[in-house]
């Protein structure tokens, strides 16, 4: 299972590439085009990176983070969820970008393949920007009562944080 | 976004002045903008080979193929719209488009199933359109790139070894979000 998991992204570039070729597509015209496409994500964040980067090693030097993660720190243990996630659970459904950079810092102060490192990105992974897709489909859809969606919504995250921490303990014992 | 940044700097420069971290504070600003672009270009690679082969699965004709064969079961999330053929059409693709990652072919799906299943209730959110909306809330990405590009500029040698968790995590998140549409359609009032 491990090898597979290793393996994943060979194995998928692969798989894409033989169903390509079957359905006389241009594997390798169509994998530049897409990694361009790529590029412009990238040009697309970086700016937004730049801002709320600077912003979120100003907060991690100024003690706030830790401050937060002691005020609410035994509630979130007990819980199960490490508290210096805190930070990333409170700007994840509000900026994807700004979720990204604190997660990022997370991941290098702390490690990736520690648990506060890996439960970050679980989080990141399992979770969308709810405010900016909210926004997006009710705006283009003309509603103005939105009902329960929003409290649904956030609903999904919560159980989506609570379950990250849980999985990765499930996960990486 | 402005007072969220705004109030950013502004507790770190009251919090830092507060604790006596004044300096470290003053360092800090001059860090992340840096810290930012290495962040990038580390992330970079592997987020553009990922959309490169998203691309080649996108024209292979795989979000068709998964369209096709997740259609019955989205039926049943939808049980006003399940007759609708065009709506559940961009609703099972917009699914798909997601389970890829690729938001970008993903939205436009979504937002034309939400304008068609809208008119059915001007101005007004539908149960249908609640469910639709929460499913795009929910993240439900098999391989989320970005984040594995994360760790691997911050050093991981095996960005993927999360997928179980992530797969775990999205699955419950999401159920969560779909139960808690169902039972609040009874109980709100408006």
């Amino acid at each position: 299972m491990d090898l597979f998991f290793t393996m994943v992204v060979p194995l998928i570039m692969g798989a894409a590439a033989v169903a390509g070729m079957c359905r006389r597509v241009d594997v390798y015209d169509a994998l530049v085009q897409g990694a361009g496409e790529g590029l412009g994500i990238l040009v697309k964040i970086l700016p937004a990176l730049v801002a709320l980067l600077t912003a979120v090693y100003m907060l991690r030097a100024s003690g706030a983070l830790e401050l937060t993660a002691a005020a609410v720190g035994p509630l979130l243990e007990k819980l199960g969820v490490p508290p210096e996630t805190v930070g990333l659970m409170l700007v994840r459904p509000v900026s994807g970008s700004a979720a990204l950079g604190v997660g990022a810092e997370l991941m290098e102060t702390y490690g990736p393949d520690s648990t506060v490192g890996r439960t970050a990105a679980v989080m990141l992974g399992s979770t969308e920007t709810t405010f900016y897709t909210i926004a997006v489909y009710f705006g283009a859809a003309g509603i103005i009562k939105t009902r329960y969606a929003v409290p649904a919504a956030l609903c999904a995250d919560l159980a989506g944080f609570l379950a990250a921490a849980w999985a990765v303990r499930v996960v990486f014992g | 976004m402005a007072a969220v940044w705004t109030g950013m700097v502004l507790v770190s420069i009251l919090c830092g002045l507060a604790t006596g971290r004044g300096e470290a504070v003053a360092a800090a600003a001059m860090e992340g903008a840096g810290a930012a672009v290495e962040l990038c270009l580390t992330m970079g690679g592997m987020l553009c080979l990922w959309t490169g082969v998203m691309e080649v699965l996108r024209r292979a004709g795989v979000i068709r193929a998964l369209s096709r064969l997740l259609r019955p079961a989205l039926g049943r999330l939808y049980p006003a719209f399940a007759r609708d053929g065009q709506v559940m059409d961009s609703i099972a693709a917009n699914f798909s488009a997601n389970l890829l990652g690729l938001g970008n072919a993903a939205t436009p799906l979504g937002i034309r199933a939400a304008r068609r299943m809208a008119a059915a209730t001007p101005g007004r959110a539908n149960d249908g359109l609640c469910t639709l909306v929460v499913c795009n809330t929910a993240s439900v990405q098999l391989i989320p790139a970005t984040v594995a590009g994360v760790r691997l500029a911050a050093g991981c040698r095996t960005p993927f070894d999360i997928l179980p968790a992530v797969w775990l995590a999205s699955a419950v998140s999401v159920c969560v979000g779909i139960l808690a549409a169902r039972v609040l359609a009874r109980v709100w009032r408006d």
